[in-house]
């Protein structure tokens, strides 16, 4: 069943089992890889993406229910890695092996759109949901607290 | 084009064609070749690790491979330090497999810098020395006269200067001198600097290519069915049901199981729910925890133990001594559950096999596809690409040779395998559950004068009938603690669960019983933890040195209000490291507020990248000492994702201070250094805290009320 949504701004169709995940379809059917596969059951966040400006688990979304949604993954959060989580987690130099960075990245923008400065208690809050097993945490909140600083000066 | 590449011989010549430019070969570094023997003989072929484009561009061949540890950039401040390269023009790429070019390619017991700190620092003073030959030879000078500056030949006499890249074409022809001086460590610009990751942008917008993200055209998706008990095997199969769900393609049987081939992913995920397997379980099916258990506590019963260490005479001295203090421990299996799924792409052909792999042993992987195959393996190529997580378990390379078996029944289709979460968590190689039963005596003033360590578990590391897989005692039969009467021996009890190297291996259990079990001698002797530990490293100035450092910056003694500290040292891979952990038990339940951690790890490469594998260790002790275990049950795991075997989440962070002690010592690892001390600094907090004694891990609720 052909099933169409925005990604990353482009208008995308595609035709699949409108039972697969969102993950499956950006990694398997567009090759888009940016976005990890981790639990499969929305517990680690690696597959963190926006559907309409929200966070979402997309290794649990049927892409059924995305029809005529925007989706912005990894590789749409910026077009030339400057949004502003991004260069926080260049300056903080966040990523140890980085494979649940997309995710983390994705949950910190999201926090961000909706909390300007967030405190650590938001930032627990919003990322526990993130797990990093390179233990990368503390970089991470720092990061974050950067973000909110470039996202304040830029605006 | 013309190409050009330098062999490291005078005497003999050998043009590879592999880009315009400068490309260094040197020897084969003796570490790696040291390591490779006992695989096989390794020729003393010329490698390369540098390449300097005609545009200055500077590509460092980088023959390990990247889990997160840091190589790509720590490697590459090696090489730029001695070439005196300008780090903004550098760039990266991950060696072919080759250990006839490139000896051992493999990450593990943290051994990269230990082992490339001399070689690539020769590498980079050889293309030196080069380009300054080419120099010296254009404007027709002695060599002696030139300076380098950052990617420039300089003249100082006449301020004339060559960029490298207008220099590499003719350096690239000269003989590869031998024995070039290499730097001061005063002089170091990029060694000891946190100079930033190399791979940090492409891994925060989605280009990083992990093994999990090889996209080769006209891929099919695997998943394989594997017998939940460990052994087991298929007896028969129905593919009916399997066949039937929408975008599978086809069922085969493997060695492994029955795998299921789809047009993505989640179809073949499907197929695998609907097929039906019979599997022919076998032995194990009757085996769990209690079990294990008991089993290891017989054959410490019951068994003399190969002796992996003998000072004195323990049990006569215990039988004297003032006071006897006896304690048993155990650890449980551990998975090591790196975020990035087991995983490996693979193409089969007549004549050729290729791989693309997350693998921290390339060259083990290369050569289990040509075993499958039957091809040589030169006729094999792996692709390294980055690991989504290591922590050894990708040591193992089960999961190449299954997608080579199933790559194998379609020749010339490429095969990505999958491991969901629930395949990674239960048919990991485990960290192995272990055993010990201590006893200690201390003399009338309090101090310890014999210990006995009596252990039990599984073996991976084999040995020779009767001898001690280190492994399995390392931590306790290394303490560098002058008691004058030790005995450490070691029983080997193989229950049928695979094990391998866990992030600091036998450490990692080990550390936590004797340094758990040395706190207990020092409350029996009526000692402060840290004041015993001092005086009994009189013959180890390393350990006693972080010990002191540790004690400062954590105020030892002087807690915060309503927390207690706990001390632990390990002396590991190479570096020295000590821990105290600030906890806080209230009404049963336990907060590690604070982590300090000292550790020397010699000369220092990159002091940011030190501080991060730190605190990363640090995280990944308190997920196995607070959080997850894996238990056994008929011969299955019972854990199967992060609801079930939980890890550390952000919200649980302690506050980390990590402090480097630099000294003058060839340098040490630092990716195991931190995990094994974290476990027993915070069950000696807790018992400061609470005077209860915690000998089994992970610290359970239960345990603290």
């Amino acid at each position: 069943m052909a099933i169409t949504f925005t990604l990353n701004g482009g208008k995308q169709t595609v035709d699949v089992n409108p039972q697969t995940p969102l993950l499956w379809v950006l990694r398997d059917t567009l090759g888009m890889t940016g976005t990890k596969f981790g639990c499969g059951m929305a517990l680690c966040g690696a597959c963190t993406v926006h559907v309409n400006g929200s966070a979402v688990r997309s290794c649990i979304t049927p892409v059924s229910g995305i029809a005529g949604k925007t989706v912005t993954s990894i590789e749409g959060l910026s077009a030339d890695t400057t949004h502003p989580v991004q260069q926080a987690w260049i300056e903080e130099d966040v990523p140890q092996c980085g494979y649940c960075q997309s995710g983390q990245l994705m949950a910190a923008a999201s926090l961000l759109a909706k909390t300007a400065k967030p405190t650590d208690a938001d930032i627990d809050e919003a990322m526990r949901g993130n797990i990093c097993r390179c233990g990368t945490y503390s970089q991470i909140r720092r990061a974050i607290h950067r973000a909110a600083e470039i996202k304040g000066a830029k605006a | 084009m013309s190409t050009t590449v330098v062999n490291p011989s005078a005497n003999r010549r050998d043009f590879l064609r592999t880009g315009l430019g400068l490309l260094v070969g040197l020897a084969l570094p003796e570490s790696s070749r040291v390591l490779a023997q006992g695989r096989g003989t390794v020729p003393a072929k010329p490698n390369a690790y540098i390449h300097i484009g005609a545009d200055d561009s500077v590509t460092f061949i980088i023959t390990k491979a990247e889990m997160g540890q840091g190589t790509v950039t720590s490697l590459s401040q090696l090489l730029a330090e001695e070439l005196d390269c300008d780090w903004k023009k550098v760039r990266t790429e991950f060696a072919p497999v080759d250990p006839a070019l490139y000896g051992m390619q493999g990450v593990f017991g943290s051994q990269s810098i230990r082992t490339c700190w001399t070689p690539l620092r020769q590498a980079g003073a050889s293309a030196r020395a080069m380009l300054i030959d080419a120099a010296a030879q254009k404007w027709n000078v002695d060599k002696a006269q030139l300076r380098t500056d950052t990617g420039f030949v300089v003249n100082p006499a006449s301020g004339a200067r060559f960029r490298y890249g207008s220099l590499s074409e003719a350096a690239s022809v000269l003989p590869v001198p031998s024995g070039v001086p290499l730097k001061d460590p005063k002089q170091f610009k990029y060694i000891g600097k946190s100079v930033k990751r190399l791979d940090t942008r492409d891994k925060v917008n989605g280009k990083a290519k992990f093994g999990l993200d090889a996209v080769v055209p006209g891929m099919v998706f695997a998943v394989l069915a594997r017998c939940p008990v460990f052994g087991g095997k298929v007896a028969s199969f129905d593919a009916t049901k399997a066949k039937a769900v929408p975008g599978v393609k086809s069922v085969v049987q493997v060695p492994n199981g029955v795998a299921v081939i789809g047009e993505n992913t989640w179809a073949a995920m499907q197929g695998r729910k609907a097929l039906e397997v019979k599997w022919d379980e076998g032995p194990v099916a009757s085996v769990n925890s209690a079990g294990i258990s008991k089993m290891f506590a017989d054959y410490v019963q019951q068994q003399p133990g190969a002796v992996a260490k003998k000072t004195g005479d323990a049990e006569h001295a215990l039988a004297s001594a003032a006071k006897k203090v006896d304690a048993v421990y155990e650890a449980p299996f551990q998975s090591h559950s790196p975020m990035e799924p087991m995983n490996c792409t693979a193409v089969v052909r007549a004549d050729s096999c290729e791989i693309w792999a997350p693998t921290q042993m390339q060259a083990g992987g290369r050569n289990a596809a040509a075993q499958i195959t039957g091809l040589k393996p030169e006729q094999v190529k792996l692709n390294t690409l980055f690991m989504g997580g290591g922590f050894g378990r990708r040591g193992g390379v089960d999961y190449i040779s299954e997608a080579v078996e199933i790559a194998k029944t379609m020749p010339g289709t490429p095969v990505k395998l999958t491991w969901s979460r629930e395949d990674d968590m239960q048919h990991d190689l485990y960290r192995p559950a272990s055993y010990v039963k201590f006893s200690g005596g201390v003399d009338a003033e309090g101090w310890p004068v014999a210990l006995t360590a009596k252990v039990a578990c599984p073996s991976f590391f084999g040995g020779r009938p009767g001898a001690v897989d280190s492994t399995a005692v390392e931590g306790i039969h290394t303490l560098e603690y002058t008691i004058p009467n030790i005995q450490v021996d070691w029983r080997k009890a193989d229950p049928g669960i695979p094990t391998t190297f866990w992030r600091a291996v036998g450490y990692t259990q080990n550390t936590f019983f004797a340094e758990a079990f040395i706190d207990e001698l020092a409350a029996a002797g009526g000692k402060d933890p840290v004041e015993l530990r001092r005086r009994m490293l009189g013959n180890s100035p390393r350990l006693r040195a972080v010990l002191d450092k540790v004690a400062e910056k954590s105020n030892w003694g002087k807690p915060p209000a309503g927390r207690h500290q706990g001390v632990a040292l390990v002396n590991n891979i190479g570096s020295f490291t000590a821990m105290v952990a600030e906890v806080s038990v209230d009404k049963g339940k336990l907060k590690v507020h604070r982590v300090v951690c000292a550790v020397d790890c010699g000369h220092i490469v990159n002091p940011a990248i030190i501080t991060q594998q730190i605190e990363s260790g640090i995280v990944y002790g308190l997920s196995a000492s607070l959080k997850g275990a894996i238990t056994i049950d008929k011969g299955r795991v019972q854990q199967g994702n992060f609801n079930t075997y939980e890890v550390l989440r952000i919200d649980e962070m302690p506050q980390i201070d990590v402090h480097i002690v630099e000294t003058d010592n060839h340098p040490g690892g630092v990716g195991e250094a931190s995990v094994p001390p974290l476990a027993p600094a915070v069950a000696n907090a807790i018992f400061a805290a609470t005077g209860k004694r915690l000998r089994r891990l992970p610290i359970r609720p239960e345990d603290l009320a």
